[in-house]
């Protein structure tokens, strides 16, 4: 029961994080049709452009709480992958919008191993420690749980931002424009929209999402490097297809629960398989999924048909 | 008269929309059918259905007495039927006689190690497809573009490679979906001498069209849909004197 | 003649006249490992190298360039058939089959995984199979990473090595042949060897591309609606162009085990398959001659970076700012970028032909 609740936790940790992920896949697809793939990079910009702030800052003006370290981390990674959202949608991706499809994708792998290249370039191969200005330790255990700040942090943030995106999307202006967009570009241009400034948008808010998820997740694990947004963007694809492409609570839903299945997953998967597979198979998980969910239920949990209705 | 194809009571649905109600209709074989109601009325959904782009909501489609495959466009096909599409869908990249030779594949059967080992059947074949392919683009008037690629031919032009694919397929039955859409009045005027042409040399045609005079010189009966349901049936003069159809086209609820 | 004068216009640098151009091919191809043995052995290890992508560039062109399915797990094909030959032709498991079962045996297994990859997933989108064959790609390279114990199957991450050689007509092409008093080194036998797979794997392709197969393919690419509504069975013809590219890529990893005498999960990482990609892409989609000059370049790339970027970056900024591994990276993204954005047609634009046109009837 205890380890239950145990992996039941940090599922959900690894779920937010791929949740707030995914929003940004799902609603990139709702409007443009387009999967991302460069989004996993904006996940390792965010956390290693936090981490430059706060070693920066530390040496600079020592003995700042560790909370304002982490903060100013924050407003200084979100803001500058917000732009590097816009400009690779500007950049890359806008030239192609009436493309033959194999070509924004194409270019999108090539947007992903170009930010990773240069990140490599920028901050090295190696691994870097991401700071723990959130105690990472455990607090006493609740039923046997061990629950640490950072964990709760995490879910906190992760459930709050996504309940502003809800918001945004059903309650704004900008977020009727985005909806009408992904009915219908050219609809909704005649409706007085403007559906390049719709785009831009999508791209700024899905990656300061992203951002938000790279200091989290470095934060939880301890670790930053170049190559750190790939997995977690693959992942946080997957569970944008769980929950059905283009569908924002559905992009929750699957994070959170391909968080648990993971969690799940690893804990067991020896036990599953007498011992034939161990826990360094957690990667596969994922992919498994997305191979199921795509056979059985293209339209995800939540979402509609994907298969070529053609 | 021999009927070729027949729908019966067909139904499709698009989520609460009522696109198709009970349509039941029967072309004959030899005969210009024609197919015509005011926008939305279902037209293009009714070719959607037949032609298995959309799966069936309900009734069935009889072909020379066998009931189609529904939902399954290849296999249509494989049944006698091509169709041509309202906004033209070549092959964009391909040269017209690419086309048409794409238009030959159901009709041709050769297979991975034939042509890997280029079979004598194998040879024979594309010898035979390259010359059958000239021969419809010379019968549908673009012979001397057989070498043009599709995106750089004219308007008109396009929409005769179009027949011209959908021939390839050897079809009992062509359905054209607005062929004159967009055409001047020169280019109708081949168009109809095609589809007169094409009729003469045995193929049945199914037509929605816009254009009244070309519809009402061409074909041999209409049927007029309106809201998804069938409103009238019979010859061009017939129909233009129902009141039904007067009110569908003249109602005030569209503009039309 | 002015109607037929829309066929895309030959760059001016590429007019050389065809009658010459094949002769010329063949010389250029002969010749090149005895010219490039005169710069040192390393380079003829390159060519060999340039022909195995080039081998695995045309099955990723036929699945990529033709049918316009974009597989990114394309290396776990080449993968398939490199284990299989290291399974059945090594002391791993004292198992020693001669290079007529091996081959075939790789390119079956590659060919079936590709049927059982494809099956389900075909009737997705087209950017779904491209995260589907990632992330099977990933899965692959994870098993052979991993299938070292309860049972040693793979031998994980270290690898197999020690395996045979490819042994043609009793000529073993991993030691120096004797002729007529000349030595003729393996490398120059390998070449030779993987030159004749590349020719008959370009005259099978060209003639798959001529083909109602291949018509049937550039028409699903063009147009997949159109394509059904002319009665093309597209799931099959897209499981047929999956199979077959995954054929040649099975082929390929065959050779290249036997080259190598060794395989470990490091070589079928997804950068593999990028750089794959980044081949026809850069050469020109679906065009072969596009294809293979793809990827002889972007062979070729690291060994010129090694050879001329790190002398120039000592020369320029007195240091080495950036290595040629970090610079072939650089170099392969952006080059997928601008291609795309620039020349989506590649560096060869050749308009693909799908019929024969010799004989126009009077």
């Amino acid at each position: 029961m205890e380890t239950l609740l145990q992996q039941t936790l940090n599922g959900l940790v690894a779920g937010s994080i791929y949740a707030l992920v995914a929003l940004g896949y799902t609603m990139v697809y709702g409007i443009l049709g387009l999967i991302n793939f460069a989004h996993g990079e904006i996940v390792m910009v965010g956390a290693l452009v936090a981490l430059q702030t706060i070693l920066f800052l530390s040496s600079a003006v020592p003995g700042l709480p560790p909370l304002v370290l982490l903060l100013a981390g924050v407003v200084v990674a979100v803001p500058a992958c917000m732009a590097l959202g816009y400009l690779i949608e500007r950049i890359g991706y806008r030239r192609l919008r009436n493309a033959p499809r194999l070509a924004p994708l194409i270019t999108a792998i090539g947007v992903s191993f170009l930010l990773q290249t240069l990140a490599m370039i920028i901050w090295g191969r190696e691994f870097h420690v991401f700071p723990q200005l959130i105690d990472t330790a455990p607090m006493q255990p609740v039923a046997g749980v061990v629950v640490s700040p950072m964990q709760i942090f995490t879910i906190v943030v992760a459930f709050t931002l996504m309940g502003g995106l809800m918001l945004l999307v059903n309650k704004s202006r900008l977020g009727r424009a985005m909806r009408a967009t992904a009915e219908n570009h050219r609809v909704a241009g005649l409706m007085g929209i403007n559906a390049n400034g719709v785009i831009a948008a999508t791209f700024i808010i899905g990656s300061g999402l992203a951002a938000l998820a790279g200091v989290l997740f470095a934060s939880n694990y301890a670790i930053a490097h170049y190559s750190m947004g790939f997995t977690p963007g693959l992942k946080a694809f997957t569970a944008a297809v769980l929950g059905g492409i283009g569908n924002l609570p559905g992009a929750m839903v699957g994070g959170l629960v391909l968080g648990l299945v993971e969690s799940f997953g690893a804990g067991y998967i020896e036990h599953l398989s007498f011992g034939f597979l161990n826990s360094s198979y957690q990667d596969i998980f994922a992919f498994m999924i997305l191979g199921a969910v795509l056979i059985f239920r293209p339209s995800g949990l939540l979402g509609e048909r994907v298969a070529d209705r053609a | 008269m021999i009927t070729l194809l027949e729908s019966r009571t067909v139904n499709k649905r698009f989520g609460g929309l009522q696109a198709l109600t009970d349509v039941s209709l029967k072309i004959h074989r030899g005969e210009v059918y024609g197919l015509i109601g005011p926008n939305g009325a279902g037209k293009t959904t009714f070719f959607n259905v037949l032609t298995g782009a959309y799966p069936i909501d309900g009734g069935e489609f009889v072909m020379n007495g066998a009931e189609l495959p529904a939902g399954k466009p290849h296999r249509i096909v494989a049944h006698g039927i091509a169709r041509t599409f309202q906004n033209i869908r070549l092959f964009r990249d391909l040269t017209a006689l690419e086309n048409v030779m794409a238009g030959h594949h159901i009709r041709t059967s050769a297979g991975v190690w034939g042509i890997l080992a280029q079979s004598r059947a194998a040879r024979e074949e594309e010898r035979l497809v390259t010359e059958r392919a000239l021969e419809i683009l010379d019968y549908v008037g673009i012979g001397r573009h057989a070498d043009t690629v599709a995106r750089n031919l004219s308007y008109g032009d396009q929409r005769r490679l179009e027949i011209a694919r959908a021939l390839a397929t050897e079809p009992q039955l062509l359905a054209l979906d607005e062929p004159a859409a967009g055409m001047n009045a020169t280019e109708t005027a081949g168009l109809r001498a095609l589809i007169e042409t094409i009729r003469a040399d045995g193929v049945t045609v199914l037509l929605i069209e816009h254009d009244v005079k070309l519809i009402m010189g061409l074909c041999d009966r209409v049927a007029v849909l309106d809201f998804g349901k069938k409103i009238a049936e019979g010859t061009p003069a017939e129909v233009q004197r129902d009141p039904g159809v007067i009110r569908a086209y003249l109602g005030d609820h569209r503009a039309h | 003649m002015t109607s037929t004068s829309t066929t895309l216009p030959r760059p001016a640098g590429f007019s050389l006249d065809l009658r010459l151009q094949q002769p010329l091919l063949i010389v250029l191809a002969a010749a090149a490992p005895l010219v490039a043995l005169a710069f040192g052995a390393s380079w003829v290890r390159v060519l060999d190298f340039a022909l195995l992508y080039v081998l695995l560039a045309i099955g990723l062109n036929l699945v990529v360039g033709f049918a316009g399915l974009l597989d990114l797990g394309y290396i776990a094909f080449y993968a398939v058939g490199a284990y299989t030959w290291a399974f059945l032709a090594s002391p791993h498991f004292g198992i020693h089959l001669p290079f007529w079962i091996v081959l075939p045996l790789g390119a079956a297994f590659a060919a079936l995984a590709g049927i059982m990859l494809g099956f389900p997933t075909l009737r997705l989108r087209g950017d779904y199979l491209a995260i589907v064959t990632l992330g099977f790609g990933e899965i692959i390279r994870i098993f052979m990473n991993n299938l070292n114990q309860p049972i040693n199957i793979t031998n994980g991450p270290q690898g197999i090595d020690m395996i045979d050689p490819l042994t043609i007509a009793g000529i073993d092409l991993s030691r120096n042949l004797d002729l007529f008093g000349m030595q003729v080194p393996s490398l120059v036998l390998y070449y030779y060897a993987f030159l004749g797979a590349v020719v008959l794997a370009l005259v099978l392709v060209r003639r798959l591309q001529i083909s109602r197969i291949g018509r049937a393919w550039a028409a699903i690419r063009e147009d997949e609606l159109a394509a059904k509504a002319i009665g093309i069975d597209t799931r099959m013809m897209k499981l047929l162009a999956f199979a077959l590219g995954a054929t040649f890529g099975g082929v390929s990893g065959g050779l290249f085990a036997a080259f190598q005498g060794f395989v470990s999960p490091e070589s079928f990482s997804l950068m593999e398959s990028i750089v794959v990609l980044t081949m026809i892409v850069l050469g020109g989609m679906g065009n072969l001659a596009g294809v293979v000059f793809g990827a002889i370049v972007l062979t070729a790339l690291p060994e010129l970076l090694r050879h001329f970027a790190v002398p120039l970056q000592v020369a320029l900024f007195g240091k080495t700012l950036l290595d040629p591994e970090v610079l072939r990276m650089l170099l392969l993204s952006l080059a997928m970028i601008l291609m795309m954005l620039w020349r989506p047609a590649g560096l060869l634009p050749a308009r693909t032909r799908y019929a024969h046109r010799e004989g126009r009837k009077a």
